[in-house]
């Protein structure tokens, strides 16, 4: 392991002055333009219908109404908005806007007016008459016989089973769960359930467009994946990619609802029309009626084991609810499996299957775990009570039987991400030791099992271990340039996008160790499609491996460049040149600054430009692991539940920048703990959202979040940048199974059903059906 | 309608519908250091000092404010740099995405006005009404107090 000097430490975020002293940095800080049109839409108010007609002469006649689209004057192109690579991995369901709505949200009409109040007014002055049709509102309705079929377009594509409103299906196996099975011991077999759930970005979605002095359009948007949005956008509204430029600025939260093209479309076709400049802006009420959801699943895990406690025999099955429309249903449903099954690579038959249906509620899409979240709640409480039923400690059973550095998993070459994945050997895993740190932080010899009762209260122990990746092998792609400026400065230019999480900063950090400068000689300029190279964007947790990879590469071969003209300036070996504190030369002896070699290679001998291109197709995907324990205490009486304390302990590789990479994990478990206590999208009969509001969808606020320690145990994976992994995703696998396993321990109840709510524990003390 | 009010320090003199909320009217005067995550006061980001108080802009009308003193982030900065509460927050890592940061820094500057040595409950119940989602609050708690430290310092050495 390198020492470094720069990777390693807390630099301050690249960002942080603009962002403290409140620049106008995001999208809506952005001065309106000359003549810019304001859009609105009109949602659905029924799940399911048809639209027989609609009427648009009233909003038309509006004064200050510019433009009414709707699906009669828009293009009628199949595609998805889940904002993927290419091929893509979803159904092509979806249109700009149908002749059909499928969930009480969905677009009908966007109106453009000179004002958003103007374009408020005209979207109720639309006339739409609907045939109804009955709507299906739950999974159950999803997959009963005669169900009513939501996607019978038939011009869709890569839908697995529309007439069974089935939009996607997966299996895998590795030797034969049949005969493994009834080889076992002590098998267990779990069902589990999770609900519906919103990213809560504090900045909404928004996107502006205009075009610029040579005719092309700019879309500034708060987007995950500004060349994915490039990309899709040309397609649907029959724009070229060349006329086409998105910008991303500053962006206020992501954690994967803005890696879907879920609104650029509208403005980019209005100031197509138009000529004029347009701006799309969701209002907190829309983000949950009208944008993309956790993925609500049930989840069977069987588990079989040996009486030494080796796991024999597991199987896994999903049925995922993707809503209305299929926008990562496939690959969210393949990561149930993919990024929790190869943790337990002990056992050596293990099956898995899954199917995503529709159904007329809110469309599931990326959420910051992607199905691995939903896959854990099962697996690691089925494991305590595989545990309990093979009489032995739940962290003894977990540490005979997760995998560790040097071995693989069959799973991971039978399951990637919506196709067969890549084999892959681990090379860094500090489990391990981040169980012992837990263990010892949570007191779990002394607590677990004890049960300890004051008042009302009963306290237990639990904890979950996990495993997530670093970017899609063989999928993903990074890339970065860098050039030398006169002053011995860089600039940086990566398609990596930054959404609040640093990645600026850290990717800045490994071109600053490679040349040997500080951070602030890495002028970082990230996320525009005319100015940066390309980059999948920011998810899967790949930046900071699959984009870092990319920088180092191009700072080494910059650093080859300065090496060289260096030499010819000392009369030295290239090879005998190092690069430290902003010089270079040999460890021993005369050197030049860097702005020496700059001036040279731009001004003096032998011109050019020192700089470099580079790229990262990443081959592996190395897994962060995290052991997390949980300590509540549950109110036997009211049934709520308090998380008293709770651990992370993660193995990220290097962490590039400690205390970013801390901020990914105590974000992530929060809003892991906010999804297993609190939040929960709740709907009527109808299909409509009624938790429309931070009143009634309530995220964690500073007071309600327990003691939360976060430990960084690290590792050197000799395939990162750095000996970096990745770390944003996996924290928020933690908290549901660390906490249903510790309030198993106080009270003696399994838990089957999210949220944790003191209604549904009550219920459960109490042997009432949830 | 006609208001006037003093916005960091500049006298404004602005014409308002009457149903104009001040967070409209900050941001339609180019105060866009004042952000809108919701709208109906849920989440703390619009939050401002209205003479000294963190109130939420988005649950005022502008008219209410006329003839008051309005303080923003963007006022915070000196000529010599960074406020200390400014640096506290970048040094202790509790700024990532930065949407919901001028809320929180000015919640704080109205604590540390109050009370200058806050301990950990009080900062955390002084920034109950700041929603992010982003760091789970660990580090904008360890920066409060650092800032806290530093002003007392500063404070102390004068």
């Amino acid at each position: 392991m390198g020492k470094f000097a720069i990777v390693g430490t807390n630099e301050r975020k690249v960002d942080g002055r603009a962002l403290t002293t409140g620049q106008p940095v995001f999208v809506g800080d952005i001065p309106p333009r000359q003549g810019l049109l304001h859009l609105a839409l009109l949602h659905s108010p029924h799940a399911h219908a048809e639209i027989k007609a609609i009427d648009t002469s009233r909003a038309e006649a509006l004064e200050g109404v510019a433009l009414v689209l709707t699906h009669l004057n828009t293009p009628a192109v199949r595609y998805t908005t889940a904002g993927q690579g290419h091929p893509e991995p979803s159904p092509y369901d979806a249109r700009m806007f149908d002749t059909k709505v499928r969930f009480v949200g969905d677009r009908v009409a966007a109106v453009a007016a000179d004002s958003e109040e103007i374009a408020r007014l005209a979207c109720e002055l639309i006339d739409v008459e609907y045939d109804i049709l009955q709507p299906v509102l739950s999974l159950e309705e999803a997959l009963a016989d005669g169900a009513p079929v939501i996607h019978d377009e038939g011009d869709a594509l890569d839908v697995w089973a529309a007439e069974r409103n089935c939009a996607s299906h997966v299996v895998a196996s590795a030797g034969d769960v049949e005969v493994g099975f009834p080889e076992c011991d002590a098998v267990v077999d779990v069902t589990c359930e999770t609900h519906y759930a919103q990213h809560v970005p504090i900045e909404n979605h928004i996107a502006t467009t205009y075009l610029d002095e040579d005719d092309r359009l700019v879309i500034v948007s708060s987007t995950q994946v500004p060349f994915h949005v490039r990309r899709i956008v040309a397609r649907v509204i029959d724009v070229p990619v060349h006329r086409i430029r998105v910008v991303k600025p500053r962006i206020g939260g992501g954690f994967g609802v803005k890696q879907e093209v879920l609104i650029e479309d509208l403005p980019a076709l209005v100031t197509m029309r138009t000529g004029r400049p347009a701006v799309l802006e969701y209002d907190r009420a829309q983000e949950f009626v009208s944008s993309r959801t956790r993925h609500p699943m049930r989840v069977r895990v069987k588990l079989g084991a040996k009486r030494d406690g080796l796991l024999h025999a597991i199987e896994m099955e999903v049925w995922s609810n993707t809503g209305a429309y299929g926008t990562h249903g496939l690959t969210v449903l393949s990561n149930v499996g993919s990024k929790t099954l190869p943790l337990y690579n002990k056992a050596p038959h293990v099956r898995f299957w899954g199917e995503a249906y529709y159904t007329n509620l809110p469309v599931g899409g990326a959420y910051r775990g992607y199905g691995a979240t939903q896959g854990y709640f099962a697996l690691e409480t089925a494991i305590d009570r595989l545990a309990a039923e093979l009489g032995m400690d739940a962290l003894e059973l977990r540490r005979r039987n997760h995998i560790r550095s040097g071995e693989t998993s069959p799973i991971f070459a039978a399951l990637g991400e919506g196709r067969e994945g890549v084999e892959q050997t681990i090379t860094s895993c500090e489990l391990e030791s981040c169980i012992g740190i837990g263990a010892d932080h949570i007191d779990w010899t002394a607590k677990r099992g004890r049960r300890r009762q004051e008042g009302d209260w009963v306290y237990g122990v639990g904890m979950s271990i996990h495993m997530q990746g670093s970017g899609i092998p063989l999928i993903d792609m990074g890339a970065a340039s860098l050039k030398m400026n006169d002053d011995g400065s860089f600039n940086l230019s990566v398609g990596a996008t930054d959404l609040g999480t640093g990645s600026d900063t850290i990717l800045g950090q490994i071109a600053a160790e490679v040349l040997g400068v500080p951070l602030e000689k890495i002028i970082v300029r990230s996320s525009d499609t005319d100015l940066t190279p390309f980059d999948v964007g920011a998810y899967a947790s790949s930046t900071t491996y699959v984009s870092g990879m990319a920088v180092q590469r191009a700072a080494h071969d910059v650093a080859e460049q300065i090496k060289s003209v260096a030499a010819e300036m000392l009369k030295v070996a290239p090879s005998e040149v190092e690069l430290t504190n902003e010089r270079a030369g040999p460890p021993e002896g005369d050197s030049v600054s860097l702005s020496q070699v700059a001036h040279r290679s731009l001004y003096g001998e032998n011109q050019r430009q020192i700089g470099a291109l580079a790229s990262c197709v990443p081959e592996l995907s190395p897994p962060p692991f995290l052991a997390s324990f949980a300590e509540v205490r549950v109110d036997v009486v009211t049934g709520k539940v308090e998380v008293v304390d709770f651990i992370a302990a993660v193995d990220c590789g290097t962490a590039i920048n400690p205390q970013l990479a801390e901020g990914q994990v105590e974000g992530a478990v929060v809003n892991g703990i906010g999804y297993a206590l609190i939040e929960e999208m709740v709907f009527d009969r109808t299909g409509r959202c009624r938790t429309t509001d931070l009143g009634r969808y309530k995220i964690p606020s500073i007071i309600d979040v327990p003691p939360l320690e976060v430990v960084l145990v690290e590792s050197f994976e000799p395939t990162g940048p750095m000996g970096a992994k990745s770390i944003s995703e996996i924290g928020i696998n933690a908290p549901i199974p660390a906490i249903a396993n510790a309030i198993h321990d106080a009270t003696g109840i399994w838990l089957t059903e999210t949220p944790f709510t003191a209604e549904r524990v009550w219920r459960a003390l109490n042997g009432q059906e949830s | 309608m006609i208001i006037r009010f003093q916005l960091d320090g500049t006298s404004m003199r602005i014409d308002v519908e009457p149903g104009t909320t001040l967070l409209e009217a900050l941001r339609g005067v180019g105060a866009t250091s004042v952000k809108d995550g919701c709208s109906h006061g849920d989440c703390g980001t619009c939050a401002v000092l209205l003479d000294g108080r963190a109130v939420a802009a988005c649950l005022l009308f502008a008219a209410q404010v006329d003839g008051s003193s309005i303080e923003t982030v963007a006022g915070m900065a000196g000529e010599e740099g960074l406020h200390p509460l400014q640096s506290a927050l970048l040094d202790a890592g509790a700024v990532q995405c930065g949407f919901c940061t001028p809320g929180i820094l000015l919640t704080a500057v109205e604590l540390l006005k109050n009370n200058p040595t806050p301990n950990e409950l009080e900062v955390r119940q002084a920034l109950a009404g700041n929603l992010c989602r982003c760091t789970g609050y660990v580090k904008i708690v360890e920066g409060v107090l650092l800032g806290a430290d530093r002003l007392a310092g500063a404070a102390g050495g004068s």
